[in-house]
């Protein structure tokens, strides 16, 4: 059973936001998406100090089976990315929401958080598009 | 598996059984203005009786005789064998079937194509081959700008001196892409790329550098300078290459301190005949780093469950039938039958084979141009070092020079009118190793009548 933490922020195309202490978002994909994916076999992430936005294509996530794009969950920049994926992209298998982070962001406006889904309602997105 | 076209009947019942009206209909959601006219100038069927009249017709136009045409596609002996191999039932099926790993022969084939283009090049990975050398080079295009991340502009610096046909494909190609060219000039007396120019081009923002080798007109550029200008600037290097010439010239993953980046070009000239422009073969090759970036069908080989060593299609994430219109390309197919022939062609030669090749290529092309040049009148257009191929100026009109050759049965050359109006006097000759001493010898003498009429020009 995929786990879905409550303090997390989520979007509907399955990827998952923390707000940090020092104020910076990090970003990566739920459990369940990774479960729906399978072996993950290569990331791609955006450039440091590169501006992405809400919404908006930031990487690309490859399985055996699909290559999905990862949106951004909000506007801002980048301001570390995850290298080690690169070399051990199956992390993001094994730890979706703690060492298979993808990037994180040091957002324009926060508030942009409120528009996204709360882990119940993530959770309740997942069960409807296995209907 | 057999290919018999649908009946109207056939039609039909597929259609009521999926509640459309007409095969028309299925394309309704495609907006209007993206949608083609009517194919106004393509002709309507024929019988293959009037088909078959029509045809032998056209052929009968050609001039059976000596060739020294190259400019894009070269007159190379091809082993019997090749075709022999080739047209049996299990290699004649081009098309890699649906299920690829039910046909381990194939997938198997296309592997070692792939590991001979890599070893010709010295570049990472090749995939399993696209159309032909125009779509390749308009290929390594596209995914150049996708894999220079660096790069914030959709601008690359072209060659001025590729096969023009090649450029125009490529602005076909990606013309809606937003991608723009800006084209290198060419060094008047070396036709080489001008170095000089490319230094004030400094400092400006190009996701990649294409270069052709040979250039067009037969030339060897100074690969290793520009490869390291163009790795300097943050560019990738993206050679267009003929793969023979690799028979006895460094390969492009050793050009420079690093190397070039994405390596295309025509692989027509290993065991595929002239043939009225194609089907021809086109090759692909790249450095590791960027294979996700690269187009088409890659085959790997892999173990089964049970240790079994076997052959996949991998990297199969980002075509279009899983990625669809995010794929790296609208073509996620390969040269099946063609490959087939390279692969064979190039077994059968081997490494030795093709250096005899290319070795044979280079000094009869020379000896070709000795002969020419000594025509009064005539004279080499560039200096500098060529493989198999140069620009031969003449006193003259080439077009009517080679009309005059081709009434002894001789196609002399490439009329470089067609393609530029300042070369008008100008032909591209190429020997290939099929040409003999006495075949050099009647071209000059053929070329010394035609000229003579004019000797009064000189």
């Amino acid at each position: 059973m995929a786990e879905f933490p409550e303090e997390l922020h989520y979007l509907e195309s399955h990827e998952w936001a923390r707000v940090e202490e020092d104020g910076s978002v990090t970003v990566g994909i739920s459990d369940h998406a990774q479960d729906e994916l399978g072996d993950v076999v290569f990331v791609e992430l955006p450039e440091i100090d590169s501006e992405v936005i809400a919404k908006q294509e930031a990487g690309v996530v490859e399985s055996v089976k699909a290559a999905s794009d990862i949106y951004a969950p909000v506007s801002g920049s980048v301001i570390a990315i995850n290298d080690k994926l690169e070399e051990a992209p199956e992390i993001v298998n094994d730890s979706p929401y703690d060492d298979g982070w993808f990037f994180k962001i040091l957002p324009t406006d926060l508030d942009e958080l409120k528009g996204l889904l709360s882990a119940a309602d993530y959770k309740e997105s997942c069960e409807d598009d296995a209907h | 598996m057999p290919f018999v076209p649908h009946t109207e009947t056939d039609e039909r019942v597929m259609l009521d059984a999926i509640g459309v009206s007409s095969i028309e209909a299925l394309f309704d959601e495609i907006p209007a203005e993206l949608r083609n006219g009517q194919l106004l100038e393509t002709p309507s069927g024929l019988s293959e009786m009037s088909m078959l009249r029509l045809m032998s017709e056209r052929a009968s136009q050609d001039v059976i005789g000596l060739s020294f045409l190259g400019a894009g596609a070269y007159d190379h002996h091809v082993p019997s064998a090749v075709w022999d191999l080739a047209s049996r039932g299990e290699f004649l099926t081009a098309y890699t079937p649906y299920q690829a790993e039910a046909s381990q022969g194939t997938l198997q084939l296309i592997y070692e194509f792939q590991t001979m283009m890599c070893r010709l090049t010295a570049m990472d990975v090749s995939n399993a081959s696209v159309y032909d050398g125009a779509t390749a080079m308009a290929e390594a295009i596209l995914m150049a700008v996708r894999a220079n991340k660096k790069s914030k502009s959709k601008r690359l610096l072209c060659a001025g001196n590729i096969h023009p046909h090649y450029l125009e494909a490529c602005r076909s190609i990606v013309c809606n892409q937003n991608i723009e060219f800006e084209v290198i000039p060419y060094r008047d007396d070396s036709g080489t790329l001008d170095l000089e120019y490319l230094e004030t081009r400094r400092g400006e923002d190009f996701a990649a550098i294409v270069v052709g080798y040979p250039n067009f007109f037969g030339g060897l550029e100074e690969v290793d300078q520009l490869t390291d200008w163009a790795h300097e600037e943050g560019m990738l290097v993206v050679g267009v290459v003929n793969p023979m010439a690799l028979g006895l010239l460094g390969p492009p993953g050793e050009w420079g301190e690093q190397g070039a980046d994405i390596v295309v070009g025509e692989a027509q000239p290993f065991g595929i005949p002239m043939a009225s422009g194609g089907p021809y073969l086109g090759y692909m090759c790249c450095r590791k780093t960027i294979v996700r970036q690269m187009p088409g069908r890659i085959i790997g080989r892999t173990l089964d469950l049970d240790g079994r060593e076997g052959f996949a299609l991998t990297l199969q994430a980002r075509e279009q039938h899983i990625r669809r219109a995010k794929a790296t390309s609208n073509i996620c197919t390969n040269q099946g039958l063609l490959v087939t022939a390279a692969s064979i062609y190039l077994s059968l030669l081997g490494d030795r084979g093709i250096y005899a090749v290319a070795s044979r290529c280079h000094t009869n092309t020379v000896a070709l141009l000795d002969k020419l040049t000594q025509i009064p009148g005539v004279k080499l257009r560039f200096n500098g070092p060529v493989f198999h191929e140069a620009v031969v100026q003449l006193p003259t009109s080439a077009k009517t020079i080679l009309q005059k050759v081709a009434e002894e049965d001789i196609l002399g050359g490439y009329d470089l009118g067609l393609v530029d109006e300042g070369l008008s006097d100008c032909m591209l000759c190429c020997a290939t190793e099929t040409k003999t001493d006495e075949d050099l010898s009647m071209l000059a003498s053929a070329l010394s009548r035609a000229v003579g009429g004019h000797s009064a020009d000189i």
